[in-house]
């Protein structure tokens, strides 16, 4: 019994240090995605042209990559975050209105959007019920997506529109693979900053809608 | 081809270059799965498999 209790109170410090990540992370995810949406709709509003799209996605990658890792540890990076999916979400505007636009835009948007967070939902309930270990996804999930950067890189040359279609089809299985890795990394300890656990699950989501709005728009169109 | 794709592939050919070492560190350094822990990746990513397949359906 004696045992029992000293080993309770032995893991609890970091069973409530990891409960905390996990909390902060989701609460924090939650807020970025309904500031996304926010000024997603800004964007509509204004009506911006399509290369808003390409010049966030740079602009919010560059401060992800060097500016957010410098002030992770401070305030100042809650702030960072929301900069970064503010950007991202503006720049999500323009690609809304075009698919809109489309016979079965509305529809295609709600699937996506619906689809998002079904997948997100559903890998993340799969880690947390059975808290397996995903860390040895690391280097296969990197090596994956630094291929999938090789192929749209050659698409942007070729313009083949199956091979856009593959690579949307294999971002969604790869970002599929970060969430299991990235939730798992959490409730192990191998993650313990809640604000860059919030951004790699962000950039999952975010990338996971886009390939979705991609294949159902795809898909989805007669002509 | 335009200046946007330019910048596509100038910022697409940065990220490479930056997610490079990162990624050559998490190969050395990620442990090895085991063939269970493989098939319990298999098993979820063939689920969100079936579901895009349903939702293709349904657009």
């Amino acid at each position: 019994m004696n045992q029992n209790l000293s080993t309770v109170s032995q893991r609890s410090p970091s069973a409530i240090a990891t409960n905390k990540v996990l909390r902060n992370t989701y609460m924090l995810l939650s807020l970025t995605l309904l500031f996304s949406g926010f000024t997603a709709a800004i964007s509509m509003m204004m009506n911006m042209p399509p290369m808003t799209y390409l010049i966030s996605v740079i602009g919010a990658m560059v401060i992800a990559m060097f500016v957010l890792p410098r002030f992770a540890n401070s305030p100042a990076g809650i702030g960072i975050v929301f900069l970064i999916t503010g950007l991202l979400g503006f720049g999500l505007g323009p690609i809304l209105t075009m698919y809109a636009s489309l016979p079965n835009g509305g529809n295609i948007i709600t699937l996506s959007f619906v689809g998002t967070g079904a997948i997100f939902m559903g890998l993340s309930a799969y880690v947390l019920t059975t808290r397996k270990d995903f860390s040895f996804l690391g280097g296969f999930l990197m090596v994956g997506f630094l291929l999938v950067l090789l192929a749209a890189l050659a698409n942007i040359f070729l313009q083949i529109p199956a091979m856009s279609l593959m690579i949307s089809a294999v971002v969604i299985m790869i970002m599929s693979g970060f969430i299991l890795h990235d939730t798992s990394r959490i409730i192990h300890g191998g993650e313990t900053n809640y604000v860059l656990a919030t951004i790699g699950l962000y950039m999952t989501i975010f990338n996971i809608f886009i390939s979705l709005l991609q294949i159902l728009g795809i898909m989805g169109n007669d002509d | 081809m335009d200046w946007m794709q330019i910048i596509a592939a100038l910022a697409l050919v940065m990220f490479i270059v930056v997610l490079f070492p990162r990624t050559r560190h998490m190969i050395k350094n990620s442990p090895k799965g085991t063939s269970s822990d493989w098939m319990s990746f298999v098993i979820p990513i063939a689920a969100v498999v079936l579901f895009i397949m349903l939702l293709i359906k349904l657009v």
